[in-house]
Parts: C-alpha cells; sequence; structure tokens
C-alpha cells in the first residue's frame, strides 16, 4: 500500500505570530517554522501501519516555499520514505482551492491508496484542504477522524463532530483528515536522523507536474487588516485569605456578578 | 437582491439545529435567503413555517434516502443543485466539520471562492466582504471575493439578531446522484447531548476554564462550581483535555474553541500561547494559579497568586453571599 501524508510547514505556534497587514498573509519570512503537528501525528498513522506491515510505503508531500523542506526532513528523519516538494514561486498566496488543486495534481501522479491530513492547519485553520482534495480525486472523504485503523482495502474510524459522534468506514483509495485526539508522533531517533540524508526528496514545479494556474492563484482579495492592541495585565494579588473577596468586590464593580 | 443559499445544519434524524437563526441572519446580510434543507423524508409544513420565521423567503428542501448512511453525501449534491437553480451570488454553511467538508467538495465542484470561518459578512461596493478573526483575534482582516460564486463558512455563535421573516415558498427535489463511489459509509451514529444546563462553551458570555493544576477529573468539579454559580460554561486547557478531566468539546485554544466572553476565569491555567489564542479577545480575564509567574498573568485584569483548592470554594461561598 502506498499512503501519502500532507504536510504543511506553519509558524512555531509557540513564537509570536504575525500576519503581513499589506498582504493579509501569514508573514513566513522568519526562520521560526515547523511541520505542523498535527500533520505529524497524521504522520503516525502511517508509520504505525508501515510497522504492521511493512510493505507499506509512507511518501509525505509539502506544497510551500523553500522552507517546507525542513518539515519534510524532519517527517523522513520520523520515518517517511521519500518526500515531495512542490517549489514554484507562481504558488505564493495560493488559496486553499488552489493548494488542493496542485496537490491533488501531485497525488494522481504518484498513484496512492490513501491519503493522511490533519484536521486544520494551526495559522490558516481554514480544514477544508482534504475536503477539496477529496472532491479533485473523486474519492471518499473521512474528515476530524480520532481513531484510524487501515487495513489493506478499507479504512474506518471515528469520527466525533460539534454534534455527534459517528463510526464510518470507506473503501480505499480515500482522503483521512485526523485530529488531535489521534497518537502523539514518535520522535526521530538518531538512524532516523542520520538515513534521512539519504532518502530521496524531490522538488517539483508546476510545469513538472504538467499543470499551470490560470489566472489568479486566489480568488480572494484583501480589504483591510488591523492588528488588535496587545493585552495589558491588570491588578494581581497574592493570596493570603482575602483574595476572593477583593475579587468579588472586583466582579461586582465591572458588573460581572 | 440577489440570492443566497444557506444549508440548514440538520441531525441525522432531520431535526433542524439552532444554528438555522443564525445563519439565515448572517445569509440576509448579503441577499434574500434560500433555505436549503436536506433530509430523509419530505420536512413538515410546519418546519418550513418555522424557517420562514428565522429568515427563508424559500425552502429547498433535498430530499435524499442516503442522508443517514452517506457522510456528508446528499448535501453537496443538494446545495449544487440549489446553486444552478437560483444563480446565487453565495453560498453559506456553518464552520463545523461537515459544513466544511460539504463546502470543499462545492468550491472543488463550482470553482466558488471560499470565505472561511468567517465572523462578520457584508456588502462593500458590490462586493461581499467577510470579516475573519487571525491567529486567536490577534488581527482581524476583511476579504472580498473575486469570483462570481462566493462560498462562506461562518463561525458559529457570531451573528446576533434577527432576519426579517418571510412566508416561505417550498420547493422540493430529490438527490439521486450516486454517491457510493465517494462518499464514506455512516455504520453508527450517537447525537451528543449534553445533560447538563450550562450554557454551550462557543459564544458564553461567560466562561469557567479549568487546567492541569486541577489535578484530576474528581477535582474538576471545582470548575464545574464555580461555572454554575457565575451561569457560566466550563472550558478547559489541551492538558486538562489530555489527562481526560474533560472531553475534548471543551478545549479552549489555538485547536479547541475561540470564545469571546464578557468574563473569563482561568483556574490552574499556566496560559501557554496556544491556550491564549482561545480567549485572549475576553472582555475580562481572571486568573487564579499558585505560580506568580504563570504568563497567564501577563493578560489578566484580575490575578490571585493562589492554590485554587483554598481560592475558588472562598470565591463560590462569597459570590453567594454578595447575592443573599
Ligand atoms: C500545536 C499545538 C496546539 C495547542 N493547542 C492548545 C489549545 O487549543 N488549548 C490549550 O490549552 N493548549 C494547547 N496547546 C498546549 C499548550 O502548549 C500547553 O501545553 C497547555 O495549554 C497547558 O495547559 P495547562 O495550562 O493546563 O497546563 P500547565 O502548563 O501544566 O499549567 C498548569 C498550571 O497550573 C498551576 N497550578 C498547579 N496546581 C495549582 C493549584 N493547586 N492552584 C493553582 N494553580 C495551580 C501551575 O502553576 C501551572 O501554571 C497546544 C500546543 C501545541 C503545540
Amino acid at each position: 500500500m502506498k499512503i501519502a501524508v500532507l504536510v504543511k510547514h506553519v509558524p512555531d505556534t509557540y513564537g509570536e505570530r504575525r500576519l503581513d497587514t499589506t498582504t493579509g498573509l501569514i508573514d513566513r519570512l522568519d526562520d521560526d517554522q515547523v511541520a505542523d503537528e498535527i500533520n505529524e501525528r497524521a504522520l503516525e498513522v502511517a508509520l504505525s501501519h508501515r510497522d504492521a506491515d511493512k510493505s507499506t510505503e509512507v511518501i509525505v508531500i509539502s506544497m510551500g516555499p523553500t522552507g517546507a523542506k525542513d518539515a519534510l526532513r524532519k517527517c523522513l528523519s520520523m520515518g517517511a520514505d521519500s518526500a515531495i516538494h512542490i517549489l514554484d514561486d507562481e504558488l505564493q498566496g495560493s488559496d486553499a482551492a488552489t493548494t488542493a488543486e496542485v496537490l491533488s495534481a501531485a497525488l494522481a501522479q504518484q498513484g496512492v491508496d490513501l491519503i493522511l491530513a490533519g484536521n486544520e492547519s494551526t495559522d490558516g485553520r481554514g480544514g477544508i484542504v482534504p475536503a477539496l482534495i477529496a472532491e479533485f480525486l473523486g474519492v471518499a472523504l473521512l474528515s476530524s477522524l480520532g481513531s484510524v485503523a487501515v487495513t489493506s482495502s478499507e479504512v474506518s474510524g471515528s469520527r466525533e463532530t460539534e454534534f455527534e459522534s459517528l463510526r464510518v468506514h470507506t473503501a480505499l483509495p480515500a482522503v483521512v483528515s485526523i485530529t488531535e485526539s489521534s497518537a502523539d508522533a514518535r520522535f526521530p531517533n538518531f538512524k532516523g536522523i542520520m538515513t534521512a540524508k539519504r532518502k530521496p526528496l524531490t522538488v517539483l514545479t508546476l510545469s513538472q507536474l504538467g499543470i499551470g494556474v490560470e489566472g489568479s492563484v486566489s480568488k480572494s482579495i484583501l480589504v483591510s487588516t488591523l492588528e488588535r492592541a496587545a493585552r495589558g495585565s491588570g491588578t494581581k494579588v497574592i493570596d493570603d485569605g482575602t483574595a476572593s473577596a477583593q475579587l468579588v468586590d472586583y466582579l461586582a464593580s465591572e458588573r460581572l456578578i | 437582491m440577489s440570492n443566497v443559499v444557506v444549508l440548514i445544519d440538520t441531525s441525522i434524524s432531520g431535526v433542524i439545529r439552532g444554528s438555522a437563526t443564525e445563519l439565515l441572519v448572517a445569509a440576509s446580510r448579503l441577499g434574500t435567503p434560500i433555505a436549503v434543507v436536506v433530509t430523509a423524508q419530505p420536512i413538515s409544513a410546519e418546519k418550513v413555517r418555522l424557517l420562514g420565521q428565522y429568515g427563508a423567503a424559500t425552502v429547498y428542501n433535498a430530499v435524499s434516502a442516503d442522508v443517514a448512511t452517506r457522510l456528508t453525501g446528499p448535501q453537496p449534491e443538494a446545495l449544487a443543485s440549489a446553486v444552478a437553480h437560483f444563480s446565487p451570488s453565495a453560498v453559506i454553511v456553518s464552520n463545523t466539520i461537515d459544513g466544511r467538508d460539504i463546502a470543499g467538495r462545492l468550491a472543488a465542484r463550482t470553482a466558488g471562492g471560499l470565505l472561511l470561518d468567517v465572523v462578520d459578512l457584508r456588502i462593500g461596493g458590490d462586493a461581499i466582504v467577510s470579516t475573519h478573526a487571525v491567529f486567536g483575534g490577534a488581527y482581524v482582516a476583511e476579504w472580498a471575493i473575486a469570483s462570481r460564486l462566493a462560498i462562506i463558512t461562518v463561525r458559529l455563535a457570531s451573528f446576533e439578531g434577527a432576519a426579517p421573516e418571510h412566508d416561505p415558498e417550498l420547493v422540493v427535489m430529490a438527490v439521486t446522484a450516486d454517491l457510493t463511489s465517494h462518499a464514506a459509509v455512516i455504520d453508527a451514529v450517537e447525537e451528543i447531548v449534553s445533560n447538563s444546563t450550562r450554557p454551550e462553551l462557543r459564544g458564553a458570555k461567560m466562561v469557567v476554564s479549568g487546567g492541569r493544576g486541577l489535578g484530576s477529573a474528581e477535582n474538576f468539579s471545582l470548575v464545574e462550581g464555580l461555572a454554575d454559580v457565575l451561569g457560566a460554561a466550563v472550558g478547559a486547557s489541551r492538558a486538562a483535555v489530555d489527562a481526560g478531566y474533560v472531553p475534548q468539546s471543551h478545549q479552549v485554544g489555538q485547536t479547541g474553541v475561540t470564545v469571546s466572553p464578557d468574563l473569563y476565569v482561568a483556574l490552574g491555567i499556566s496560559g501557554a500561547i496556544q491556550h491564549r489564542a482561545g480567549m485572549q479577545t475576553a472582555k475580562t480575564i481572571v486568573a487564579i494559579n499558585k505560580d506568580q509567574d504563570a504568563p497567564i498573568f501577563d493578560i489578566a485584569d484580575f490575578g490571585i497568586v493562589g492554590d485554587v483548592f483554598s481560592v475558588v470554594p472562598q470565591l463560590v461561598r462569597a459570590i453567594e453571599d454578595r447575592r443573599s
């Protein structure tokens, strides 16, 4: 079985993330970027399937600027077999639909059985790329799975939405996105880090994928941006037995109780 | 005025969810709302009237035997058919797990432009302009769409008020597309019923959240006790969710729910940047933490350096005393 895991290189959530207020795009100039944690969990699903079935091949795919290769290298050191980096200046500022179209072209070229992704990225939080890809490829989508079971012909799992909890399954090929409830990812070990350097990391441009972008890579136009003033701190009291009474006075003065 | 198609959220058994009102409010900002309802059986005249009261000028009832068995299968078909039928300027769905899947499929099919997780909508000039809260509300951005059709997912609990009432026309259609090749199978479904009378976390005016500092699921009742005396919703940090104190649906933060209440109380929560991303736009923040250097104090309007196990019970009593 061939499994593709989709990976996004995003600003580290532990750092201060910035929006470029003139373009409305996420500021990716700093080098404080990482493979999104949720993608590492998706990779974990693929790798644990390979642990059980050695014939499984795991490729990681990312579309993004030059730095995205660092995220792919990390995935290779965790155990992925090969990586594809879609890198093309024309793709800068791509919206979710363009991103999904380009990823779909790469996935179709690879001929994969299972596509694994995170339910949403920590930067855009759009959570829509898996559905777009499923539609572009004409395959089933199991989104937001908290647990996943993969066999050679089928994938199933549990899915908790805002309103319902479901058990779902589908035949392969399929697109699956997983949530934070899915298992934590493994850490790269020393051997993994050493062998990652020799694993294939292929860089593909749009023309190598055999597609072009007609018109704009984004259907949306920025109208305005506003940066909210940073929040300051107010009163801080050390509890000496009267703190709760002081807090009640404060809440009452703010008309909150 | 142009038509605006709205997908009404329903349970698998066909119950219209509470989000219908806010979705129709969002739609009425942009044009004439057409409510699309996808059900296994044709809906009752009473439901049609109800949707009219909420603001639907037309109810487009797509009937599909696959509603309960094919995961988000019939809904994109119904919306694509409504788009063909009503030539709307926009399609609105809720920014939920199902809503995003449906919007994604529809966007790939219609080449409509996506506006995601929208918290406000208006017409600017002749374009649809949407407002988005970026990085937990650290930035607010407005975007317009350059395509003829906008496909919009709206954040629940963002649109208040009421849309003008209508006496809706009913159009019924049958979804006949074969979904077997591309829609997954639903094997079992259970409605998540909250048996508490506490407010919903999303959109709550007051939220009391607990973190790892609570130490156990049993101790988490301290959080619930304070929430109840305030009439607040209950939230949690990811560490509290990971430790199994509360279900994931309570998680506030980067990868959880974003809340913007009048009062947010953080108990035994350090205030990691990812937690702050879900609550930093609260009007008033109160924190109780025994570590005086905890980062939550940097954004707290009122902070108590103290032990939750002694401060919170006193606080509950003091609030009750003041009330009586
Ligand atoms: C990609 C990503 C996404 C994330 N998303 C989220 C998210 O959505 N939401 C979220 O919350 N986190 C999220 N996190 C995790 C985040 O980084 C923190 O690990 C988490 O918020 C910590 O939770 P906590 O404050 O409960 O625990 P801790 O950081 O362990 O803090 C516990 C606090 O309790 C205090 N305490 C202990 N005992 C007592 C006592 N008796 N009385 C008073 N205070 C006490 C301690 O002083 C400490 O400050 C995310 C992380 C990543 C990498």
